[in-house]
């Protein structure tokens, strides 16, 4: 089966506005929360059986509403309470489709951030189709500037070659019951070290194909993101 | 949901456009594939009057294109039914004795109004026709097809009933798709093209006869006459037409020109012909399109002057089908990925 899973766990720590996570602020003319745009372009996606949110568990019942308020009814879309961070919120979403569902090796899940309304319909099913050939999948774009890394946050350490650098967004994709495995197998440093879910697949050593996203997939996270997401949609971008 | 919409700014220069798509009672339809028409690449390439330019543009390009239901409320039609879609926004005054792609207050898409290329259509129920078991590739250029089959349908209203020749002035997409439809409902008539490349002549092989437009026979003659060139053809065609065609015939003028043509008006009266301009096509005409691609035989033969490129899935794809087009001798086609 296709799962997708919605990470919204966060409670908008980095984003305070009327005290409320920055998934739920009104975004574009119509005055949708960032989360229903999003969940919109997953519901319009025919390939999933399921689409999980995971959402803090104090948001919970505000998302239902919320749901209820857009004509979100779409009887696969199921709320799952978030963990402390995204894996663990992720975790959370495959512990409810094992249980809702039976393990099986068939199962795979498209991952993303409640807060990328951007994402489209094709990055969506190219993840779901990258994985008949890998476990996992990324969404990437190439980096256009240069990226410098620095370990202590004041010296350069390495400066990494341009064109094989690319910045990580969100879909990201696999079959759920590699990333169990591999994530039982992470010491609780790696775990707390490992963001996202395709670092797991890399740190042990597995294959992660890349899948083209956008430059607008962007994320939503700071006030400065969100005017310029608001800005998007109210003006033209020359490509 | 936020929709992209791809957009030509000016000659050769598209922009998204991301847009907070209220659909409303509207259905919801993801484009599968497209097709280039003469009308698109001419706004890409800025052959138009730079007037009519500045006050069409910005605006999402073509209006051939199929594709698969994403949501539709009304519960008439399934998600994942393929369908066709139609560019022709009648006006809200409907009147009955006139077509509805000639109505007051019509509007047409990539024509004023943004076209199909965008990620997710919203589309109003009576501008779908289904279209299930049919190629898209096929599927994609029913539009052209439905221009064709609305010009053979004023001509059979229009046309007196000796038809036993008929000539058809264009060796180009239009005109081939105009004999197909032709040939089809009409299998008795005798089917002429004329046209100035030999080449794409020859691809019109269930024609009964064809000629180079500087070697038409002396004696040659036509009952009725479709004109399917366009642009700076349209002069000769239509000078030859007058010429060729017997007392009373029906001329149907398909052909868009940029400039105006001067006309043989003295043979025209002499003759007492019939000119019918026809341009565009309604709901009816996309239903007989779709049911003509149902017959194996129409949609092979249609098949058969579609060049399908690369799928599009950027931008810079978007400029690879505008320039493929332009070495391509009928239609080009190509999947929608973005």
């Amino acid at each position: 089966m296709i799962f997708a899973a919605v990470v919204a766990g966060g409670v908008g720590s980095r984003m305070n506005l009327f005290g409320m996570p920055k998934q739920f602020l009104p975004l574009g003319k119509s005055e949708k929360p960032i989360i229903i745009h999003t969940l919109e372009k997953f519901v319009f996606c025919k390939n999933f059986h399921y689409i999980y949110v995971g959402v803090h568990k104090e948001w919970i019942d505000y998302t239902e509403e919320l749901l209820k308020k857009h004509s979100l009814t779409d009887k696969r879309i199921i709320l799952v309470e978030g963990g402390k961070d995204r894996n663990l919120t992720i975790l959370n979403i495959i512990n409810a489709i094992e249980s809702n569902h039976g393990k099986s090796e068939e199962h795979i899940i498209v991952t993303h951030d409640a807060v990328r309304p951007f994402v489209t319909l094709r990055m969506i099913e190219e993840n779901i189709s990258a994985l008949d050939y890998c476990s996992a999948c990324d969404t990437v774009i190439p980096a256009v500037d240069t990226i410098i890394e620095s370990k202590e946050g004041n010296i350069i350490t390495s400066v990494p070659k341009r064109s094989s650098m690319y910045l990580g967004q969100t879909p990201q994709s696999f079959k759920i019951s590699q990333f169990k495995e591999l994530f039982s197998q992470l010491s609780d440093d790696e775990k707390s070290m490992l963001t996202d879910a395709c670092g797991v697949f890399t740190c042990k050593g597995k294959e992660v194909r890349l899948v083209r996203g956008d430059v607008f997939n962007m994320k939503i996270t700071t006030m400065s993101d969100y005017k310029i997401a608001g800005a998007l949609l109210g003006g033209d971008m020359s490509d | 949901m936020i929709n992209y919409v791809y957009r030509l700014i000016s000659p050769g220069v598209f922009s998204v456009k991301y847009e907070d798509l209220n659909h409303g009672e509207n259905l919801l339809v993801r484009p599968l594939y497209m097709s280039i028409c003469h009308a698109d690449q001419r706004y890409y390439l800025g052959r138009r009057d730079i007037r009519k330019l500045k006050s069409k543009l910005p605006m999402a390009l073509i209006h051939e294109a199929m594709g698969e239901i994403i949501m539709d409320l009304s519960g008439k039609y399934k998600n994942g039914q393929k369908v066709v879609m139609i560019p022709n926004i009648p006006g809200s005054k409907k009147e009955k004795v006139i077509y509805e792609n000639y109505q007051k207050g019509s509007r047409f898409m990539s024509s004023g109004v943004d076209g199909f290329m965008r990620e997710v259509i919203s589309i109003p129920e009576d501008r779908l026709v289904l279209a299930e078991n049919i190629d898209f590739k096929a599927a994609a250029v029913c539009e052209l097809i439905s221009v064709g089959v609305h010009a053979v349908s004023r001509f059979e209203k229009l046309s007196h009933s000796v038809r036993n020749k008929i000539g058809i002035w264009g060796d180009g997409s239009l005109g081939y798709i105009v004999a197909c439809i032709l040939k089809q409902r009409f299998p008795s008539y005798h089917l002429t093209i004329i046209g100035h490349n030999s080449a794409k002549l020859s691809q019109f092989v269930f024609a009964d006869e064809t000629h180079l437009s500087d070697d038409i026979p002396s004696n040659f003659e036509v009952s009725h006459a479709f004109e399917c060139t366009g642009g700076d053809g349209s002069y000769f065609a239509i000078d030859d037409i007058v010429s060729y065609i017997n007392p009373q015939g029906t001329v149907v003028l398909l052909g868009v020109t940029e400039n105006k043509v001067s006309i043989n008006t003295r043979d025209i009266l002499e003759k007492g012909l019939t000119f019918v301009g026809s341009s565009r096509s309604g709901k009816s005409d996309f239903i007989q399109a779709v049911d003509l691609l149902k017959i194996p035989k129409f949609q092979n033969r249609i098949l058969r002057i579609i060049y399908e490129d690369e799928k599009v899935e950027n931008t810079d794809d978007i400029h690879r089908v505008f320039k493929t087009d332009l070495n391509t001798p009928f239609k080009t086609v190509f999947k929608w990925n973005l």
